[in-house]
């Protein structure tokens, strides 16, 4: 039998797979308002605040890795960028383990953002002869948008595929506390 | 314990920034055949089938969204196509006398065609994948070198070029499209035909391409139709990659006309983000080359 962490690279290895032949065998090719929807660093975001820093960086590293493989694009491009959102993602949950219904949605517009700007940054610096012209722009707009707005239905899906492995979900161990009478905030005063 | 998770934690951080700067300064560094090409070409080849069988059983969501998309544009487009059609039954009745002289004179030189593609061997295909980013604009088709499909060939869709091979496996190809930073392509255009280079105005524009090189007194007007020249240069050395006269696009509008700055835009004929079958043309230099 295995245990709960090889179980849970096993999923997430599975995830990162299956997320990046779905975006680029489909959701790359369906254009929303002029841009495409990119679920990679969705699938961060969401590892990340679930799973903490260490794996949403490592989640970010390899997501990256893989969809630079898989395009031929440059190498390392995409895990430098998709590891500092998922960290990122990662150290919101630890430091502050927020609980709203749309914090995902938050998380993921900023996390798109993260993802454009970073990328778009590293093409400059790796010399791409592209201006900074209305129409990119546009494009990472639209993209934001169009992410922002499947960034719960892509968190829900994260969750519920990786909620039997994960060691401790906050959210459950919070619920189970405050039903079991104990570590409630209104206790300690 | 605290200091011994955070100490661990930006361990594996540090560790993964620095594989990934080691993995971007190594790929610069290395030749088109090196290691990690070679890494990115043997996971291609494996994933590809699964790319194909995924993009064919995705097919139906796509097409659903698809239709939505599409309805929302259509009404954005009447307008302009009602202008548009005006403009070219006026343009049909002039080319009427000039079709009917082609026809014969195609007779007379036994072409299949105006464009004769059939000569240039094409290979349809079907697209199976799409870069997810707006700084490549590449695709990847189902055909490879079992086909007959080779680097530098030219890929065009039902509308006119869109760009060309630039990497094959077994059984699929990628593809570089005409908006990809790096497209460049000789061309023609105009009545008179001005020579150029199309390439991209940039990342993330791919409804916008420009003319470059075009001589500052050279006499183009929006509507000019723009084609591969066909050739780089007088000798036989550097032949083109492209066969003359696949369309590219129409002149859209001209940008400091006459001056050394003049930048002529032209809207491609093929509309890149939509694209489902492509053909390859696997003998760019027809039935001689």
């Amino acid at each position: 039998m295995s245990s709960p962490t090889t179980q849970l690279v096993a999923r997430l290895v599975g995830l990162a797979i299956g997320g990046v032949v779905v975006q680029t065998a489909a959701v790359s090719q369906l254009p929303i308002a002029g841009a495409n929807a990119d679920i990679s660093p969705l699938l961060v975001m969401a590892v990340g605040l679930l799973c903490g820093s260490l794996a949403g960086g490592s989640f970010g590293f390899g997501v990256g890795l893989f969809v630079d493989i898989v395009s031929m694009q440059t190498l390392g491009v995409s895990s430098l960028v998709l590891l500092a959102v998922g960290y990122g993602a990662g150290r919101l949950r630890e430091a502050r383990d927020p609980e709203g219904t749309f914090v995902p949605l938050a998380a993921g517009a900023v996390a798109t953002l993260t993802f454009s700007i970073g990328f778009a940054l590293m093409q400059f610096l790796l010399g791409a002869d592209s201006p900074v012209s209305w129409p990119l722009l546009r494009q990472t707009l639209a993209t934001l948008v169009v992410n922002a707005l499947i960034a719960l239905p892509v968190y829900a899906f994260v969750r519920r595929w990786l909620l039997a492995s994960l060691p401790e979900d906050p959210r459950r161990r919070r619920r189970r506390a405050y039903t079991t009478g104990g570590l409630s905030p209104l206790s300690r005063s | 314990m605290y200091d011994k998770t955070v100490r661990r934690r930006r361990a594996v951080l540090g560790l993964l920034v620095v594989s990934s700067l080691i993995l971007l300064t190594a790929y610069f560094g290395e030749s088109g055949g090196g290691a990690l090409r070679g890494v990115q070409r043997g996971t291609s080849e494996v994933l590809n089938p699964v790319q194909e069988g995924a993009s064919r059983a995705l097919k139906p969501v796509r097409d659903l969204f698809g239709w939505f998309g599409a309805t929302v544009a259509a009404k954005g487009k009447v307008e302009d196509l009602s202008a548009e059609r005006d403009r070219l039954r006026g343009e049909l009745a002039r080319q009427d006398n000039a079709t009917f002289e082609n026809a014969r004179m195609a007779k007379l030189l036994e072409t299949s065609g105006a464009l004769g593609l059939g000569d240039y061997g094409p290979k349809t295909g079907r697209v199976i994948f799409q870069s997810p980013t707006v700084w490549y604009a590449t695709i990847r088709v189902d055909k490879g070198s079992k086909d007959g499909v080779a680097v530098g060939h030219p890929v065009m869709n039902e509308q006119a070029l869109i760009g060309r091979v630039t990497a094959v496996f077994r059984g699929a190809a990628q593809v570089t499209l005409l908006t990809d930073t790096t497209a460049s392509v000789s061309a023609r255009a105009g009545r008179r035909n001005v020579f150029g280079l199309v390439e991209p105005v940039g990342a993330g524009n791919p409804n916008d391409l420009l003319l470059r090189h075009v001589p500052p007194g050279a006499r183009l007007n929006p509507g000019d139709r723009v084609v591969t020249r066909g050739t780089l240069s007088d000798s036989d050395r550097l032949p083109s990659l492209y066969p003359r006269g696949l369309p590219i696009g129409v002149i859209s509008r001209i940008e400091n006309e006459g001056t050394d700055t003049q930048e002529v835009h032209l809207r491609p004929h093929a509309d890149m983000r939509s694209l489902e079958f492509v053909q390859i043309l696997t003998r760019p230099q027809g039935i001689d080359g």
